[in-house]
């Protein structure tokens, strides 16, 4: 990430009114609405730092420094405490990611059951690495902590849906279904209105 | 007699969840009903009493948890109930079906230990990735509060409840219940220094406790049954029942509710259905990624924390992760190693750098670059991060299974160096 310094930042935080709907917040309402609900509780602001990053990434498909800056405003929590509470959550985005992210198991019960290979296949058939998104931006692969339905290894999550007991068939399968899908939506879909939880 | 508390709501495959209405009518919110003509501290002695250990990993006596809050007159007004939901031990899969299948037995439980220690907020702090378990408990919590069980004044009484739900965003380090509640307060989830322990100095400042999914599932019965009805569920020296589960390259993968002393063959054999054709069982970790390997030998003992404890692991989550004899010890030691080292939150020496350096040095053993004295290396470098050396139990436990791999699978550590590749693949 940019470091705060860099003058091209210091020009975003001048003018955070992104969105059209939002006022000096850099929040659109219904974000802004989101963020409310959740002050009753916690015991102070801060708390809300996190939920307040999800609702935002849920809207925007990831956090952006501008993003970022706004959540900080509207919260008053400093930049920089909120960038390390951003940068150490995985499942906040801190880079724009593909409209489907496969959080794919790498951990030991999928291990055993074969997910080396089937990451292998997925890297090739996408052609990405764990971290990257397809040129046409519909797939990002991440690489993901155990997610904790093993008798049923190898499992992957793309969105909120787990895929399991994944064979190289069944992935197919499922990444092509996923991709035509995403290119007969396609271009009518404007960039915020995506990801919707 | 009830024999299977903790899944009696949970039938056929089908994954939906029991409603407020089937649960009461199967008995549900009896337990918090008589808890609340129950003094807290009568609550607390109970559970006690009743020999419940937390089935996060730990094993430590509930009751006796809670009694180390300051209760009654004199003591700090504010106090907080966490329930630990962050479930990513690799290999668990137990508290996933509990929270998906009967969320109101989790929000009874939460309720009695609640009221125990006098918190009048809790909360769930759920996995990210949870999402089917957070609506349904974000249900299940709205539907308490419509039927008075939870919120002010619970059945027209003085005592009142919230239970919010917070979504966390991955992260393993937060199921350490301190770096859970640093997670909670909106910082990075670093773990604190003990003491003060959470039950005096938690959230906020204020008085918490901390426990998991399943230790909280195990209350409303215990409370509408008895203590004595509870202890008989256990078949060996402790006490309840447990969700036991078997992953790997067994017949019947799965999660069973089964008494506690139920003896690992048992759990294997007759609930997994054995080990698929043509493998034999190598080895297995008793409950998840952060425990030590077992061999063939001690498959008869029974899954009782104390006894697991004595053969040179820990009971842990009491979800069995098998290892075969196709599958390469090295391989997977090293697959859990990467795990840490990425979950690692950074923040001690032995953690933060000893991991890394743990990975690539089992990397090189399993790529076949590995030199004799590598062995000594790992060793060294394990018990450097070993219990006293750390910050929290992160990086104790991701020794664990690297130990025991290396006495347990010496030799296929020493022909991948010998033959200068892996033999398993």
């Amino acid at each position: 990430m940019s470091s705060i310094f860099e003058p091209e930042v210091i020009e975003v935080m001048e003018h955070s009114n992104a969105g059209e709907d939002s006022a000096e917040a850099g929040l659109s309402e219904a974000e802004r609405e989101e963020i409310d609900r959740e002050f009753s509780h916690y015991e102070d602001k801060a708390s809300v730092g996190l939920e307040a990053l999800r609702i935002v990434q849920r809207h925007r498909g990831w956090v952006s420094d501008e993003s970022l800056h706004a959540v900080s405003a509207y919260l008053d929590i400093p930049v920089a405490q909120l960038e390390s509470v951003a940068t150490y959550f995985q499942l906040i985005f801190r880079q724009p990611v593909g409209r489907e992210v496969i959080l794919l198991c790498t951990s030991a019960s999928c291990w055993i059951m074969g997910c080396a290979k089937l990451q292998k296949h997925i890297e090739q058939k996408l052609d990405i690495n764990p971290g990257e998104t397809t040129e046409d931006g519909i797939f990002t692969l991440l690489e993901t902590p155990c997610l904790g339905d093993c008798d049923k290894a190898p499992v992957m999550m793309i969105g909120e849906e787990m895929h399991r007991n994944l064979t190289e068939t069944s992935v197919d399968e499922i990444l092509d279904n996923k991709a035509s899908f995403q290119h007969a939506e396609g271009s009518n879909h404007a960039e915020g209105s995506r990801n919707a939880d | 007699m009830l024999t299977n508390p903790l899944t009696k709501n949970i039938r056929g495959p089908q994954n939906i969840a029991i409603d407020i209405g089937s649960y009461r009518e199967s008995g549900g919110y009896r337990g918090w009903r008589k808890t609340l003509d129950t003094a807290p501290d009568d609550i607390v002695k109970l559970v006690q009493e009743s020999g419940l250990r937390g089935r996060g990993g730990a094993g430590f006596n509930t009751g006796l948890k809670w009694s180390f809050v300051p209760r009654g007159e004199g003591s700090p007004p504010v106090k907080y109930l966490v329930c630990n939901a962050d479930e990513m031990e690799p290999g668990t899969f137990k508290d996933r079906l509990l929270m998906e299948r009967d969320p109101h037995l989790l929000i009874e439980g939460m309720a009695i230990a609640a009221y125990a220690i006098e918190a009048r907020t809790a909360y769930i702090f759920i996995r990210g990735e949870y999402h089917l378990a957070a609506a349904r408990l974000e249900r299940a919590i709205a539907e308490a509060r419509e039927a008075g069980l939870l919120g002010a004044n619970i059945q027209g009484g003085n005592y009142g409840l919230e239970i919010h739900l917070h979504r966390s965003a991955g992260n393993y380090i937060c199921g350490e219940e301190t770096a859970l509640l640093s997670a909670l307060e909106g910082r990075r989830a670093i773990p604190r220094a003990k003491p003060p322990f959470p039950q005096v100095s938690g959230l906020w400042g204020k008085p918490t406790v901390v426990n998991n999914v399943e230790t909280f599932c195990n209350i409303p019965h215990m409370i509408d049954l008895g203590v004595d009805w509870y202890k008989d569920l256990g078949r060996g020296e402790d006490a309840g029942s447990k969700l036991f589960g078997v992953s790997g390259k067994v017949k019947n993968p799965g999660t069973w509710e089964l008494p506690m002393g139920t003896p690992i063959r048992e759990i294997i054999e007759a609930h997994a259905g054995g080990m698929q054709d043509g493998l034999q069982l190598k080895g297995f970790l008793p409950g998840g990624g952060s425990t030590d390997f077992l061999g063939p030998e001690n498959l008869d003992l029974p899954m009782d924390y104390d006894v697991i404890g004595k053969a040179g692991s820990r009971m842990g989550t009491g979800t069995i992760i098998v290892l075969d004899d196709k599958t390469c010890p090295v391989g997977l030691a090293l697959n859990l190693t990467q795990f840490f080292a990425r979950e690692s939150c950074g923040w001690c020496t032995p953690c933060r750098d000893g991991l890394p350096w743990v990975v690539e040095i089992l990397q090189r053993i399993e790529n076949g670059d590995g030199v004799p004295e590598d062995l000594d290396l790992l060793r060294e470098q394990t018990a450097r991060m070993g219990p006293g050396n750390t910050f929290c139990a992160l990086a104790p436990g991701a020794a664990e299974p690297i130990q025991s791999a290396l006495k347990l699978f010496e030799q296929d550590f020493i022909d991948h160096i010998k033959k200068g590749c892996c033999p398993y693949t």
